[in-house]
């Protein structure tokens, strides 16, 4: 295959995981990876390291937008990013030791898991804590508005959401994902913040995480300009289009399908790693 | 004295500064792959063997000077390092916003995810 075509293609492909990834709400990033390895037969290390970088286009991309409807609370943000920078350090630093078959095994099982997150209905999630010491120390309660007036919130159990995170940041250092999923969990499920104000501030969260590893995968090598190319300029439109197009009718099904694609890459992402094909 | 800044003020213009910075680095993006493209375009691609990129693309003062002799591959490579740079920035510009705030432990905190950042980009090479 000639690089033109070559590129061409990844950009298409790409495009399609973001514009699908924006669209359910589920990201783009968690099947760039099995896309990039199980079709065009990339080594998962390059592909790692393209996905890190479109993560952080996508990432920053709608953290413009939601910053400024004062959903998102960069205290919050601040704080947990502590936890999920040191832990993306750490993942970039195990996945540039561990065998690539290991590194596609996890793989397979996050997608497994994010698919299975994905189709369990979501909590309503409005919690009405009384303020906690250690949250009101750090100054992470906050406010948001609504058509009725700035709603109070207040977080609670903070260690809890801090581990979380720093796990967050693991993965998302060991295989170039967002991990906005497991970020939603520590913040709506274990420190109880409203689900709206949860999932932008991961949102914003989530380009400098992924850069806190994107740093080691450029000076090891991974992040080669060829191929993260097509792949950050393909999702970052892709997602840009996502956005515009609101078709609220048809994500539903649409989440449904993409489940679906997300646990069958999952098998075959267990499968090849298995099989020391990847 | 600084200024008086609120929460509000400091999230617009984060917004403002990460729209800046995904834009500027897809526009060097582009115009590396235009030069990369029409160069190397016909050649074959293969990612099947991982080689790792040699050392001028992995570090930002090579990566900086390959892009100076227009190389299209030295040119996304920097756009590249434009978009990694981007939420450093943002967390750079808090330390700012919040000491113009008066709020020194979110300083603290800033400062300390900021050297995380610097630490992967610099220090590990």
């Amino acid at each position: 295959m000639t690089i033109l075509i070559f590129t061409t293609l990844v950009c298409l492909g790409s495009l399609l995981a973001g514009l699908l990834g924006s669209l359910t709400g589920l990201g783009g990033g968690v099947v760039l990876v099995p896309l990039l390895t199980l079709f065009f037969h990339v080594d998962i290390r390059y592909a790692i390291g393209a996905s890190l970088v479109s993560v952080i286009a996508t990432s920053s991309g709608a953290a413009a937008a939601y910053v400024k409807e004062g959903f998102s609370n960069i205290r919050i943000g601040m704080f947990l990013e502590i936890a999920t920078t040191v832990g993306a350090l750490v993942g970039a630093f195990i996945a540039t030791r561990v065998p690539t078959r290991a590194i596609a095994i996890i793989f397979g099982v996050v997608l497994l898991y994010s698919a299975y997150l994905s189709r369990r209905p979501r909590p309503k999630s409005e919690w009405h804590n009384p303020p906690d010491p250690l949250a009101t120390r750090l100054r992470l309660n906050g406010s948001f508005p609504t058509p009725e007036g700035l709603r109070h919130y207040n977080p609670v159990r903070v260690p809890a959401g801090f581990s979380l995170m720093f796990g967050a940041g693991t993965l998302s250092g060991l295989l170039g994902i967002g991990s906005g999923a497991v970020k939603v969990l520590a913040m709506d499920q274990a420190m109880k913040i409203p689900f709206k104000v949860s999932t932008t501030t991961s949102n914003f969260m989530i380009g400098v995480t992924a850069a806190a590893s994107a740093g080691v995968y450029l000076n090891r090598g991974y992040i080669d300009p060829g191929l993260s190319m097509p792949v950050m300029l393909g999702v970052l439109a892709g997602s840009l289009i996502g956005t515009r197009i609101l078709v609220k009718a048809e994500t539903k099904w649409l989440r449904i399908v993409f489940s679906l694609v997300i646990a069958v890459l999952g098998v075959q992402m267990v499968y090849s790693g298995i099989a020391g094909r990847i | 004295m600084l200024p008086k800044w609120t929460d509000q003020k400091v999230e617009v213009v984060i917004g403002n500064l990460l729209r800046t910075g995904v834009i500027l680095s897809a526009t060097v993006v582009l115009i590396g792959a235009a030069i990369y493209l029409l160069r190397h375009g016909g050649s074959s691609a293969d990612y099947r063997v991982f080689q790792g990129e040699p050392n001028d693309l992995r570090s930002v003062r090579g990566i900086i000077q390959r892009s100076l002799h227009s190389s299209g591959r030295g040119i996304i490579q920097l756009g590249l390092l434009l978009l990694i740079a981007t939420p450093v920035a943002r967390v750079a510009f808090a330390i700012y916003g919040f000491a113009a705030e008066g709020d020194r432990l979110y300083v603290a905190f800033s400062v300390l995810v900021f050297a995380v950042l610097l630490y992967s980009l610099i220090g590990t090479a």
